[in-house]
């Protein structure tokens, strides 16, 4: 059985080329098992999946609860939005009540960066970060990745170039998708107001640009983030129309290049800010089989680092 | 509760080597407090505690002008005795304490109480009072009263004096009591939500960042104000390379700006941050290489004046919190001496003697404490120590009440093996 070189998915930073590939590899396999008739396989019977998330999310809990379910596995939700420490409980209170729980797997969201990693030093259990602050959301580079593969029919994503537009600075899934491109061989823009660049952005090691144009330029693939309100409101930039008219993805700038674009978003989508409603259901647009993906991804994750555990433990048992 | 200390009649002190002295190991005789005699002692009661260097060093006592004892308020975290004693165990007999307790010291009655529980310990405790009522930053405290009552400078420390007029009052008004300002260096609305130095490290991590700017335009602010009002400004905790700068230049202009830097600024990088533990998290953030570099080179030049810990204590749940939630500061007393040594005086940037003063004379200045000097007819006010011997760092060792500290398990070097402060004596174990 193939295993990853960690038992967590914390990250895509420092993660090797193969096991990116494993988890693609496998996704694609749990891809078809999702168009059969009857969509579930019996693979993580016996285990107990917690998802265990601090802040709102719909679609990333749906997602995994869903790859947990078509893979037999018996799953259970901890919501819980604010802060932890304001309500008098600290964040590994909480994880030694789950370590008592003797949870396998835990796929958890929280606002503060690190807090996926935190966890693995007071628990057994396998870690999935589903988002961790602005530092990584990994699974939702890889569903990104194996939806780039599969739209573009591509056995690899080296030389594909991909520009990240927006707020670059406050997301995470712009980290994850540029650790993970590049470790792919791809290559990477990040494009936004400067104010949404982190300071110091060079350190990530990718092109840089404010002018959407030269974003356009470059690309093959856009893959156009959500622009929180509250960025506006916090007083990034002065107005959602100020940034749609610089910044925002419109059939009329899409159409002054020969080129076809691929049009990725992580969701939820503003439409007529960041994207407009006619590029967001284009033929060029990927949005919806990212959710597909997203599933099977997450299918292959809880897979493969389940084996990555058992074989881990069988080796320090021989 | 047992003392960590012990009083005796008389002292002596055999075989250790002063440091600055080109004489080999002395003994130095104690009566009541005060140093009777420096040399070959062979005349000595017979009821006398002895204390036997075997060639270790004594120096004047160190001070460490910047400690958070939390008492009143959060006394679960620390209290003036756990903290002394934290502070004896580290080597120094004096500290002054920063105000900002719950309530806060900004009354003679405060500074006065302050003092009163403090009486008793080895370890001198000399309070700092706030600058403003309440520390709310709005109206000038009574200084004069607090001067009267024992306070030795003044800070509204944990935060900054944001007002402009009220920082130009306090530096003016100070000036008759003789008395430093001490600002919290740190524009908030540029330092809001941060974490750690903005940087390459927190681009890359995703960890809101503070920018070492939030720092230095507070500092030329509370220049550009001492230059308009002949006062005296104390830097606490400088932590990045234009800070210093700013100093260099305001001292080279001769105004009367002092500053010191922690221990852990002079050891410690943004790169920690990649373990994403809160132990970490402490306000100025730790900077990076260059940093580090030039803060060290500023101290061996003489525009950092001297080295003081910004020990602060926080309580296990606390220091349980994730990265956002978690308080800024760490316990700085216990490790402090081994920190420099590993990092000032293994890397040649200070010699022994130099790093004494840092430690002694210097931030004594400051705040115009009284001179531990060891000579015959002075009060004993001494530390005694090594620089060789390597020790683990075991928090649940420490005489503070609080474990927040980023060096856990860290190898340091040079050990305190005691202090003395009149009839009072400690020995580490």
């Amino acid at each position: 059985m193939p295993v990853l070189s960690d038992r967590h998915l914390l990250g895509l930073e420092g993660v090797p080329q193969k096991d990116i590939q494993l988890i693609l590899d496998t996704a694609f396999t749990f891809r078809e098992i999702l168009d059969r008739p009857v969509p579930k396989v019996p693979t993580l019977q016996g285990q107990t999946v917690l998802n265990f998330f601090y802040e709102s999310s719909t679609r990333t809990r749906m997602s995994f609860e869903l790859a947990e379910k078509r893979l037999s596995a018996d799953s259970i939700n901890f919501s819980k939005s604010g802060s932890s420490a304001s309500k008098g409980e600290t964040l590994r209170d909480t994880i030694r009540t789950i370590e008592a729980m003797k949870i396998d797997t835990v796929v958890i969201r929280h606002s503060a960066p690190g807090s996926a990693k935190l966890m693995t030093g007071f628990i057994d259990s396998n870690i999935i970060n589903a988002g961790d602050g602005a530092h990584e959301h990994p699974t939702q580079a890889l569903l990104d990745m194996m939806t780039l593969q599969e739209h573009l029919n591509l056995k690899s994503l080296k030389g594909l170039k991909v520009a990240i537009l927006g707020d670059i600075k406050h997301s995470r899934v712009a980290r994850s998708n540029i650790h993970g491109l590049k470790t792919m061989g791809a290559e990477v823009m990040i494009c936004g107001p400067s104010t949404l660049l982190p300071y110091e952005a060079e350190a990530l090691g990718v092109h840089i640009s404010t002018d959407i144009n030269e974003a356009l330029e470059f690309a093959d693939v856009l893959n156009i983030l959500r622009i929180q309100l509250e960025r506006q409101k916090g007083g990034l930039f002065p107005s959602l129309r100020e940034y749609r008219k610089f910044f925002g993805i419109t059939m009329k700038r899409l159409n002054g290049y020969k080129k076809k674009f691929t049009i990725m978003h992580p969701g939820p989508l503003n439409r007529g800010v960041e994207i407009d409603a006619d590029v967001a259901d284009s033929e060029h647009s990927v949005i919806l089989n990212q959710v597909l993906n997203g599933v099977a991804v997450r299918m292959a994750v809880l897979v493969l680092l389940t084996q990555t555990h058992n074989k881990g433990k069988n080796r320090s048992d021989g | 509760m047992a003392e960590n200390f012990s009083e005796h009649k008389s002292v002596l002190i055999k075989n250790g080597v002063i440091v600055g002295s080109k004489k080999p190991a002395v003994d130095i005789l104690i009566e009541n407090g005060v140093i009777k005699e420096i040399g070959n002692v062979t005349n000595h009661p017979t009821d006398i505690h002895i204390v036997d260097l075997k060639g270790a060093y004594v120096s004047p006592g160190w001070a460490d002008i910047h400690v958070h004892l939390r008492e009143p308020g959060r006394e679960d975290e620390e209290t003036i005795s756990s903290g002394s004693d934290a502070a004896m165990a580290g080597g120094f007999t004096a500290v002054c304490c920063m105000p900002n307790t719950n309530p806060p010291l900004d009354s003679e009655d405060m500074i006065t109480s302050i003092k009163e529980r403090a009486v008793g310990h080895l370890v001198k405790v000399y309070p700092i009072g706030t600058v403003s009522k309440e520390r709310k930053g709005e109206e000038l405290a009574e200084i004069g009263n607090m001067v009267e009552a024992g306070a030795v400078g003044f800070s509204d420390d944990g935060d900054p004096v944001y007002d402009d007029a009220l920082m130009r009052i306090a530096l003016e008004y100070s000036k008759m009591f003789g008395v430093p300002i001490v600002n919290h260096s740190e524009v908030r609305s540029l330092a809001k939500g941060g974490v750690m130095n903005e940087g390459a490290v927190s681009a890359r991590l995703g960890i809101p960042g503070i920018p070492s700017h939030a720092e230095d335009i507070m500092v030329a602010r509370d220049i550009r104000l001492i230059e308009l009002t002949n006062g005296r400004l104390h830097v606490p905790h400088i932590s990045s390379i234009e800070t210093l700068e700013l100093v260099r230049r305001a001292k080279a202009k001769g105004l009367a700006v002092t500053c010191e830097v922690t221990p852990h600024h002079l050891s410690l990088t943004d790169t920690n941050f990649e373990k994403f533990d809160a132990a970490y998290k402490v306000n100025p953030p730790l900077r990076t290489e260059e940093d580090i570099d030039a803060l060290r080179n500023g101290l061996a030049d003489g525009t950092i004046d001297c080295i003081a810990s910004d020990h602060a204590p926080h309580s296990p749940e606390e220091n349980e919190a994730d990265l956002l939630d978690a308080p800024f500061g760490l316990v700085g007393l216990e490790t402090a001496f081994g920190v420099c040594v590993v990092n000032l005086l293994d890397t040649k940037v200070l010699n022994l003697e130099q790093l004494i003063e840092k430690l002694s004379a210097a931030p004594r200045k400051i705040y115009n404490l009284p001179p531990a000097e060891i000579k015959v007819g002075k009060n004993a006010n001494m530390t005694f120590f090594d620089i060789t011997t390597e020790w683990k760092v075991d928090s649940s060792q420490f005489l503070s009440q609080s474990r927040n500290t980023p060096y856990e398990g860290m190898t340091l070097k040079g050990k305190v093996l005691g202090v003395v402060n009149g009839n009072k004596v400690y020995q580490a174990d």
